[in-house]
């Protein structure tokens, strides 16, 4: 502990990183420049995302990492294992324990409440990159309200494939302002993204950070006579037999044997302690061997 | 009658050289003006200054907004000169990959300038942009091919097509039949000629082919070293130029 | 309808020596409404170049040529277009057409830049080129393959679509065999009835008898030839 400074970011990165936060919470769903610093993991691992969490972790925070909903992958252990040694702080698996939640695809299905922080991690925050690749003008188009082209990408994917086909990392207008890319989450988690928690999204490489403050607006992007539609697995959880949280699908054996089970793992084992069964589950105590 | 467009003593300088210098024309609704000169004469540093892709260092290009009459789109504020952009100007660009989203299929170019202009009806966006591929000659169902399927002629008639589906009023073009088969030329130019009349387009054209502009320009303006030399009526420019570079020119042109 | 007084002109090669080449002095010509005036002298005396600076194909020098109330010599390109639209008519002795467009389109643009509906455009254009023996087949070519007879009587064809009330005919009759000589020479009196004032060239001798009311020597008016 007495080898780094609290949370491993120097007090003044802390500072340099808090103002490009408050400076986002300000502005929602503005993209803030700051000054990115190199981190002991590679680029795409979370580096934005542990550096926003580093600046909003105290001494008295319970921190959580999920990577694709589950606590339990190698991505969530190290970050959560990096906090441990560096700041000293209590970590958790469970969501409603936890006061700042890191997470990497999606958001949890528990809802955040009013003292609880999510931190994404963000790999392209600019929403119409891949459409106008300078930035200078993506900047311009930002500041100037120009969002035509992002409705020009709804509309190839309804060309090309009947529908609007964008699953994930799906565009929202923030607060009748700003368009913003939510980072890589599902589609079915967009509704969420107006929750009385504070949002925090770190682009490491891209030296980005933007945020949505509690209770605000998040509208996602679509035509009148195609409108947005959450989508999930049109399925229940076969362990817990949840019907209302996102699903991973997987392949159980080499006949092709499948089945769907929560993303969010923290999720679905606080259903199976509480006795929900799925179709291929089995009791939660069984199972703890 | 207020002209559309009122240029005045427009003058750019790249350093001590001249871009061009002392423009000044009135365009009224419904006119072709075509600029020709050899390259380095100024013409395409005179239409990018018109079009808003260049800041003149002196002079006014007073253009008849809907709104508020005659305004300097020089001094006006850059979202109400970009805002013109994609509502009553149209830029042709000679490369239509200049002018083109080349990784978007045929319908998002031609829809894009509706959608930024807040269509959100996507039936009524892609009727839209069928109506307009079959007014430029594409067929429909080359609706959802990107234009890196096209030929030279199919992507300049595509940029044409994206750049009218606003209804413009005016229309900047450079060189737009640069590059293109003779054939293929033709039709473009007919194609052009019919939509300026059906729209009562105003349009200024900058080409180095004096054939071009015979056939679609009203007036013509005559640039060498970024002045203007003479102007007047088409036929009338070409047929007794008065100025020595001009009847250089004018005779300079191979007969077929 | 036309009234020209004391115009002259002259053309400076530059890339020639700079030889100053005087054409036209101090010409002058009143055309009324009906009436038929034939240019004539001999060639190079001057008849077309008079006759483009009245449609402001070539500028004046000096003098007035009033068509319709507006002065060519002074005008304003975007005055002589608006002339050329709807007031003053040419028939020259060359088609000049933007490749690929149809003899029908050809025929009937004067119409529809003038704002006639399309129907209406395509169903005058269609009777005029079967009054100048067009055959059908040909009315959705281009007619930059058909002919010289051909293209000529496309060309009056277009120029008689719009009822101009002042117009130029430039050798209306040359390369037309009889039936269509006749034709042509039936529109010109036809479009005087209506009050067109028409000024011709025409080396057709017989023709320019049977419709000219009078004749205007322009060789008075040529510099170094003059009397």
């Amino acid at each position: 502990m007495s080898d780094y400074n609290f949370a491993y970011l120097d007090e003044q990165t802390k500072r340099m990183i808090r103002r490009a936060i408050l400076k986002g919470l300000a502005i929602p769903g503005h993209q803030v420049p700051f000054a990115s610093r190199e981190m002991p993991m590679p680029y795409g691992w979370g580096t934005g995302g542990v550096q926003v969490s580093a600046a909003v972790l105290t001494p008295d925070d319970t921190f959580k990492v999920i990577d694709q909903g589950a606590d339990d992958t190698t991505n969530a252990v190290s970050i959560r294992r990096f906090f441990q040694k560096t700041a000293g702080v209590a970590v958790t698996e469970a969501t409603t324990e936890a006061s700042v939640i890191q997470t990497r695809h999606r958001i949890p299905e528990q809802d955040l409440r009013a003292d609880q922080i999510l931190v994404y991690q963000v790999p392209i925050p600019e929403p119409l990159r891949f459409l106008e690749p300078s930035e200078v003008e993506t900047r311009k188009m930002h500041a100037l309200e120009e969002y035509g082209l992002m409705h020009v990408k709804l509309y190839e994917d309804i060309s090309q494939h009947g529908d609007i086909a964008t699953a994930y990392a799906y565009p929202v207008k923030v607060e009748g302002r700003y368009v913003m890319d939510p980072s890589p989450i599902p589609k079915f988690d967009n509704p969420k993204l107006e929750m009385a928690g504070i949002q925090l999204f770190g682009a490491g490489r891209e030296q980005r950070i933007y945020a949505i403050p509690p209770y605000t607006q998040v509208v996602s992007l679509d035509f009148d006579d195609y409108p947005f539609l959450p989508t999930k697995a049109d399925h229940a959880c076969d362990l817990c037999g949840a019907q209302d949280s996102y699903l991973d699908e997987l392949i159980v054996d080499d006949a092709g044997g499948r089945m769907f089970m929560c993303s969010d793992t923290d999720y679905c084992t606080t259903r199976r302690k509480a006795g929900h069964v799925g179709a291929q589950g089995v009791p939660y105590e069984k199972d703890a061997a | 009658m207020t002209p559309l467009l009122q240029v005045e003593s427009i003058a750019k300088f790249y350093g001590t050289r001249i871009g061009c210098s002392d423009v000044s024309f009135d365009l009224y609704p419904g006119e072709v003006m075509g600029i020709v000169g050899e390259s380095g004469s100024g013409k395409s540093t005179l239409l990018n200054c018109l079009a808003g892709h260049l800041t003149p260092d002196r002079g006014a290009v007073r253009f008849d907004t809907r709104a508020d009459g005659l305004r300097d789109t020089i001094t006006m504020s850059e979202p109400e000169r970009r805002m013109l952009g994609r509502t009553d100007w149209a830029f042709v660009h000679q490369h239509a990959r200049d002018g083109l989203r080349m990784n978007v299929s045929a319908g998002g170019n031609v829809g894009e300038r509706l959608m930024a202009v807040n269509a959100r009806h996507y039936g009524d966006i892609r009727a839209a942009a069928i109506d307009w591929l079959g007014r430029v000659e594409i067929a429909e169902d080359r609706i959802d091919d990107r234009p890196t399927a096209f030929s030279g002629g199919m992507q300049q008639r595509l940029q044409i097509a994206r750049n009218l589906v606003t209804g413009p009023r005016l229309v900047f073009m450079d060189e737009p039949t640069g590059g293109l088969d003779v054939s293929v030329q033709a039709r473009l130019l007919d194609l052009l000629r019919g939509l300026v009349r059906e729209m009562n387009l105003s349009a200024i054209i900058v080409t180095h082919d004096l054939a071009v502009v015979r056939l679609l320009a009203d007036r013509l303006m005559v640039m060498k070293d970024g002045h203007v030399i003479e102007t007047g009526l088409t036929d009338q420019v070409l047929d007794d130029p008065q100025h020595t570079y001009t009847q250089l020119l004018v005779s300079s042109v191979l007969q077929v | 309808m036309i009234y020209i007084e004391n115009v002259s002109k002259s053309f400076t090669l530059h890339n020639q020596g700079a030889a100053e080449i005087p054409v036209m002095a101090r010409a002058s010509l009143q055309v009324a409404p009906g009436e038929c005036v034939a240019l004539v002298g001999a060639s190079g005396a001057g008849k077309s170049t008079l006759m483009r600076m009245i449609y402001g194909n070539y500028l004046t020098a000096s003098g007035r040529i009033m068509v319709g109330g507006v002065d060519v010599a002074s005008a304003a390109p975007r005055e002589i277009i608006q002339l050329r639209r709807r007031t003053l008519g040419y028939v020259s002795q060359f088609l000049r057409v933007v490749p690929r467009v149809s003899t029908l389109d050809v025929v009937a643009e004067p119409l529809l830049a003038t704002g006639t509906s399309r129907d209406a455009a395509m169903a005058q254009a269609e009777t005029l080129l079967t009054r100048l023996n067009i055959p059908e087949r040909l009315w959705t070519l281009s007619p930059t393959t058909f002919s010289g007879g051909e293209q000529q009587r496309v060309n009056i064809a277009r120029g008689f679509a719009f009822p101009y009330p002042a117009l130029l005919l430039d050798e209306p009759t040359a390369s037309l065999d009889p039936t269509n000589r006749a034709t042509v020479l039936a529109m010109i009196t036809e479009a005087k009835a209506r009050g067109a004032a028409i000024i011709g060239i025409f080396h057709d001798h017989a023709a320019r008898e049977e419709i000219c009311d009078r004749q205007l020597d322009v060789t008075q008016f040529t510099p170094g030839l003059a009397a």
